[in-house]
């Protein structure tokens, strides 16, 4: 009964669903506002999910059905888990076991994996372009997000237990304020930006060149989910990154430290065009990888 | 729970755009839409690459023989239910197309438009109302 209710309810499904959609309504309206527009209401992503789920959901001909509904559940799925762990271990870290780390690594590759399955289970050449677009840059990011994290991991002394990470952090301070914690925290947030599909990573969705990408097919409940997992992975991911790098989230700068990170997602969405997918990887791979070995480095001799 | 939806659609109606062989003067004014000056996301409206996100489509240009089964064929795709706004004079009727060999008559003769918005080109300001007028029939 309890799980179910943290599942279902408290840091599950429905908190991470609507503070996600609160936080994508402030995308939209910081957007608007650098803009110099006005921009919607509070309650357009509620709005907007609710309609999604009254329209009709089309299915291709000649797709395969289950695995084009499947596809946008994965995502929602995995961030309903993330959330319930990442909660769990920051406010109770004694349910923290040996390789959650790694269990929450791979849980937040299952949103891209949707996307690739929906987008090639589509029969669209420009989704199945999404779709191939999507798993190139998730090879691009998850190198230098796996290395920023190890960075985190030695800073810790070895630990892949979240619930000892975010405990060392309260006694020793977080691993952002040293050299080597910049730099992680730097590369995990163009990693996060690309995990989003936000400008200048969203090469995937470009609406210009390939309309939607792997969603391109998808209407109704389906897209809704797509744009759910969305909404709840901008939640979740910041959520992450101060879990690990900075401090953890049972404190009362945590908020504050959420909006920043979101902020700043968002700026960063705002000032720059979109990369293409090859300069994306060169960006990552011969960028950020030199950059995130001279942070472990760094955390080797514990700066 | 169905007045929430049927809200929800009034509240944010995503809108695919159909130049149907129009002159381009109406797509230009449907983009000054969503300029700031304008700025229809205060309605909730968006502009979709997809039909399939699409809960109204914004039709431009006299139906011709070749556009015709381009029009149906996007109306078909887009999932019910869906609004038909027709944006410009060239929608409502034929006009100085009158005697074209071309031409196969106006739009509500093959599709269920919802509201006609007249002008060459109609101002935003007219856009804006039309679509209101079609959303508060819901």
């Amino acid at each position: 009964m309890k799980i179910a209710f943290w599942f279902l309810v408290f840091p599950g499904f429905l908190f991470t669903a609507i503070v996600g959609m609160l936080l994508t309504w402030v995308d939209r309206k910081v957007t608007a506002r650098i803009h110099w527009r006005i921009g919607p209401p509070w309650y357009q992503p509620f709005a907007d999910f609710f309609k999604l789920l009254a329209k009709e959901t089309m299915i291709p001909a000649g797709t395969p059905k289950f695995i084009f509904l499947l596809a946008p559940m994965l995502g929602v799925i995995a961030m309903t888990i993330i959330a319930v762990m990442l909660f769990a271990m920051n406010f109770m870290p004694d349910k923290s076991f040996v390789g959650d780390l790694i269990v929450l690594i791979y849980l937040l590759a299952l949103p891209p994996l949707g996307l690739i399955l929906g987008g090639s289970a589509s029969k669209n050449p420009l989704s199945a372009v999404g779709a191939s677009r999507e798993m190139t840059l998730y090879f691009a990011y998850e190198l230098p997000f796996l290395a920023a994290i190890l960075i985190a991991v030695i800073k810790t002394g070895g630990q892949i237990r979240i619930g000892e990470m975010v405990a060392f952090q309260q006694l020793y301070g977080p691993i952002l304020y040293s050299f080597s914690g910049v730099i992680a925290m730097l590369i995990s947030l163009f990693a996060m930006q690309a995990k989003l599909g936000y400008v200048p990573f969203d090469i995937a969705e470009a609406e210009q060149e390939i309309m939607a990408g792997p969603l391109l097919e998808y209407s109704g409940v389906a897209l809704a989910m797509f744009k759910l997992t969305k909404a709840m992975m901008f939640f979740i991911l910041p959520c992450f990154l101060i879990t690990i790098f900075w401090g953890g989230l049972a404190s009362r700068w945590a908020i504050p430290k959420l909006l920043l990170l979101v902020v700043l997602v968002i700026l960063l969405k705002n000032t720059n065009p979109r990369l293409r997918i090859d300069q994306a990887l060169k960006f990552f791979w011969i960028g950020l990888v030199p950059f995130a070995i001279v942070g472990i480095i760094l955390a080797f001799y514990n700066l | 729970m169905k007045d929430l939806r049927i809200q929800g659609l009034k509240k944010s109606p995503w809108v695919f755009h159909v130049a149907a062989a129009s002159c381009n003067n109406c797509d230009i004014e449907i983009l000054d839409l969503i300029t700031p000056r304008f700025d229809v996301e205060r309605f909730g409206i968006v502009l979709v690459g997809s039909p399939r996100h699409a809960d109204a489509l914004l039709v431009t240009g006299v139906l011709n023989r070749k556009s015709l089964p381009r029009v149906l064929r996007v109306y078909e795709q887009t999932p019910k239910p869906c609004l038909v706004i027709g944006i410009g004079s060239c929608t409502c009727d034929i006009h100085i197309f009158k005697n074209s060999y071309n031409v196969v008559g106006p739009y509500g003769k093959h599709l269920p438009v919802d509201v006609f918005i007249p002008g060459c080109p109609p101002k935003p300001e007219a856009m804006i109302l039309g679509i209101v007028k079609a959303l508060s029939k819901l």
